[in-house]
């Protein structure tokens, strides 16, 4: 079969990094193409060239054996290609049918728009409500309303930037049918993700990134999630041991009926939550985004100014009015989700983020007085003890990558000696190798009696590390499951918000 | 089409060059205004930079001029150095004058060796007291410290006017706005005999390097600049904002009213209308030139100062109006903003 896309070459470069190296493989039509590759391989970059986003150095495209300059989206949609990005682009306020109409290059009247737009709802099986505000929908259906907003442009090509990495297990299922109907109806779909199960288990064809550059390019079904992880890697990544919780320790940290009471609209307030966290337990908060989760890390942090009823108890002790410096000085550790401007200060060196956090220690502070040699020394002790990539304890933060510097910022509440440790999605967005040193770290640390909570909506983190797992759904939190007694299914139901 | 992108990182060489460039720039079109006028450049910054400090008098000048910019700019850099925008340093600096100036009136018959350190104190509690204003508006409220900061300056201005030309007037001053002058006891000493420099230098000296030891040793200063770069890192390090606000905005307003006092007890003598040349607002452009640090604030003090006393001798030798000065001002700052903005994003022209 004559290919549909063929890249030649493509070659893309960035200050200090190329992005895509000498990229040229071809996707054939009718046919489901993944592109692999963990954080940083090139992926997002090489698809935002075919949509015309961004313009390579050097190399070509060919649609349909034609050589053709993609020089802003707009071409791209002539050329009959369209993309659904990671970061939707939804005017909150807007309902579903406005949101459809300005996102349209064809001029269609609002009926013939309404017509269209729920000829593709039904075929393809989309649950929309058109005259709903875009605030009231969840995450899958705000890609849902990308998605056929794409549709309305009769593209021959569909391009989706990691899609499921915001839904939940029947949620993906669905989107899954969805991309298989596209297929049948003769479209293209390029679906990228570092997912290896869900590669398998949809694409026909998988096209592998590493660094940048193209690994190999395969047929999936000879493949296994072992050989795919390998390729994507390049290396093996050792299977984890998770630790076991003693039936009989204490109670170290619960909270009891917490609630919020935020104004805001765009906020989600917290109903009645319950849990308990024992001595050495590493306890998973699971949940797509925007359920939550924010909300219980301001609660864990008490950055809510007081907005909020129930009791937060640390070792027996009510530290509802404690603040922030406070619960420090109790050794209640964090890592904010947000690592640049939250839990670390990008312009400023690494020692000065170690006192970010370490205000509160005497041996740091005498009088108000910084003690700047003992930081620093305390910074180059993490540095080397949690293998962080950085020349100095001068460098800025801004200056380390992603997982260098979570590595830093984790490695810096790990050294201050917690007795609990919050983490809010502590892999997020860094590179695998960082990622499965972190998720050991975690591990060993609750081996040494360490309570931890783990803030992810990544299901397979949680599931790797964890003892027991509780879901977030709008604001409700459902009872613990012991990560070894539970099932996909049941998962997939609570994230959906299907208990009690 | 022009387009305006970030740059992915900005240069720490040319964020403390760039106040270099901006004077180049500045002199440069400079130049041009003096050929516009038909004067050579060289003979007029000659005259307008050079001339002002060619003898001891006018170093003494220009060190009256710039230790009040100096001492108020230091101020101010705690509050940008936090994010907090007090533009009102010239309404505090008048609160500063005037209860000092106050105290200076009531004992205007003292001679006691005590006056003048009342004085100062007066001046410093009047001109933190004036800006405890936008600092609780803003931390209750959360209103705009820009705006209220600014307006109070107006209300300031008005409260001196009304002292001056009413309760305060000179009962032998032929109905003239001012005040009767101060007793001996209650003026500023002047650092050599016949020369205007006064010991407020001294104060400006110990005030900056008391900045500089706070800005960079302290748990307070290391606060400042972590909220100032992200308020939110600044939580999550479970400092308090609010407190931050008030203490930044209490000690702007506690140099400012210091400078004010130091006017009037020190070259003037005596409440009237206009005791500040703007030093309030000029000052804003010093804390900026000299990049919030306080060896910076010093040196670019020193060179604002000159650009009112070249107004004045350019005025005078050049017959051009003596607003030459703050146009010098305005183009420095100007350039200066330019500058800082090119070192974080770049213009692309497509």
């Amino acid at each position: 079969m004559k290919p549909i896309i063929e890249f030649k070459n493509i070659t893309k470069s960035y200050p200090g990094v190329i992005a895509n190296k000498n990229i040229s493989f071809s996707i054939e039509p009718k046919s489901i193409h993944a592109i692999l590759g963990e954080n940083g391989a090139g992926k997002s970059t090489l698809v935002k060239i075919l949509y015309g986003h961004v313009n390579q150095d050097r190399g070509n495209i060919y649609i349909d054996s034609k050589n053709v300059r993609i020089t802003s989206p707009s071409v791209a949609k002539k050329l009959g290609i369209n993309m659904v990005f990671q970061h939707f682009s939804l005017f909150e306020s807007l309902t579903v049918a406005e949101n459809l109409i300005l996102g349209i290059d064809k001029k269609l009247s609002m009926s013939e728009l309404i017509d269209k737009s729920k000829s593709i709802s039904s075929k393809y099986g989309f649950n929309l409500n058109l005259n709903s505000p875009i605030s009231s929908l969840s995450v899958g259906q705000r890609q849902s309303v990308e998605i056929v907003r794409s549709l309305l442009n009769d593209p021959k090509i569909l391009i989706l930037d990691e899609p499921t990495s915001v839904l939940t297990p029947d949620e993906i299922k669905n989107l899954f049918k969805v991309i298989s109907n596209l297929v049948q109806d003769n479209l293209t779909v390029i679906f990228i993700s570092h997912k290896l199960e869900e590669i398998i288990n949809l694409s026909n064809r998988v096209t592998i990134l590493r660094g940048g550059e193209v690994v190999d390019t395969l047929i999936t079904k000879n493949e296994n999630p072992d050989s795919l992880g390998l390729k994507m890697l390049g290396y093996k990544i050792a299977k984890l041991k998770r630790n076991k919780v003693d039936d009989n320790s204490k109670v170290l940290f619960s909270l009891n009926n917490v609630s919020t009471f935020n104004q805001d609209p765009f906020s989600v307030n917290l109903k009645n939550i319950n849990f308990s966290l024992k001595t050495g337990q590493i306890l998973g908060i699971a949940g797509v985004a925007g359920n939550g989760q924010n909300e219980l890390m301001e609660i864990f942090l008490n950055e809510n100014n007081d907005n909020f009823k129930g009791n937060v108890i640390f070792k027996n002790q009510n530290i509802n009015q404690l603040s922030t410096q406070d619960r420090k000085c109790l050794s209640i550790s964090y890592v904010t989700e947000q690592r640049l401007g939250h839990s670390a200060v990008p312009e400023m060196s690494l020692t000065e983020n170690v006192l970010l956090s370490m205000s509160h220690n005497k041996k740091f502070i005498k009088n108000d007085l910084i003690n700047f040699k003992e930081i620093g020394n305390h910074t180059d002790k993490i540095i080397k003890k949690f293998n962080v990539n950085a020349p100095s304890n001068f460098s800025k933060a801004s200056q380390l990558s992603g997982g260098n510097l979570q590595k830093f910022i984790i490695g810096r509440e790990i050294l201050s000696n917690p007795e609990l440790l919050i983490l809010s999605q502590p892999t997020w967005g860094i590179d695998a190798g960082s990622e499965s040193f972190i998720r050991k770290t975690l591990i060993d640390l609750s081996l040494n009696g360490i309570s931890i909570i783990i803030i992810s909506h990544d299901i397979d983190e949680l599931l790797e590390i964890c003892n027991d797992v509780c879901v977030l759904y709008e604001g409700r939190l459902s009872k613990n499951l012991n990560v070894e007694q539970i099932d996909a299914t049941q998962l997939g139901k609570y994230m959906g918000g299907l208990f009690d | 089409m022009i387009k305006i992108q970030k740059r992915n990182s900005s240069s720490s060489l040319i964020f403390y060059l760039s106040p270099i460039v901006a004077i180049l720039l500045t002199l440069f079109f400079g130049s041009l205004i003096f050929l516009f006028l038909d004067l050579s450049p060289i003979e007029s910054f000659k005259i307008f930079f050079i001339g002002p400090i060619s003898n001891w008098y006018g170093l003494s000048e220009l060190l009256v001029k710039a230790s009040p910019l100096a001492l108020i700019a230091l101020g101010l850099s705690y509050c940008f150095k936090n994010n907090i925008y007090n533009i009102g340093a010239e309404g505090q600096l008048t609160m500063g004058a005037l209860f000092g100036g106050g105290v200076g009136l009531f004992f205007y018959d003292s001679n006691s060796i005590f006056l003048l350190p009342t004085m100062i104190l007066f001046g410093s509690i009047g001109g933190a007291f004036w800006a405890s204003i936008p600092a609780i508006l803003k931390t209750n409220f959360n209103t705009n410290e820009i705006l209220s900061s600014l307006m109070l300056t107006y209300i300031a201005l008005l409260i001196l006017d009304y002292f001056v030309v009413g309760p305060w007037k000179d009962p032998t001053g032929y109905g003239l706005p001012k005040s009767r002058p101060f007793s001996d006891a209650g003026r500023l000493p002047v650092l050599v005999d016949g020369f205007r420099a006064h010991i407020g230098v001294y104060f400006t000296i110990i005030i900056a390097a008391l900045s500089y030891f706070i800005f960079n040793k302290t748990l307070f200063g290391f606060k400042l600049r972590v909220t100032g770069f992200s308020s939110r890192a600044s939580k999550y390090a479970g400092f308090r904002n609010d407190n931050l606000i008030i203490y930044t905005f209490l000690i702007s307003g506690a140099c400012a009213g210091l400078a004010g006092i130091f006017e009037v007890s020190g070259p003037i003598g005596q409440l009237y209308r206009d005791i500040s040349p703007n030093y309030g607002f000029t000052a804003i452009i010093v804390a900026f030139l000299g990049r919030l640090n306080p060896i910076g604030i010093i040196i670019s003090s020193l060179l604002i100062a000159l650009t009112y006393l070249g107004a004045e001798d350019a005025q005078l030798f050049l017959k051009i109006p003596s607003a030459v000065g703050f146009v010098f001002q305005g183009l420095v700052l100007f350039f200066l903003l330019g500058a800082d903005f090119l070192n974080k994003y770049r213009v692309l022209l497509k």
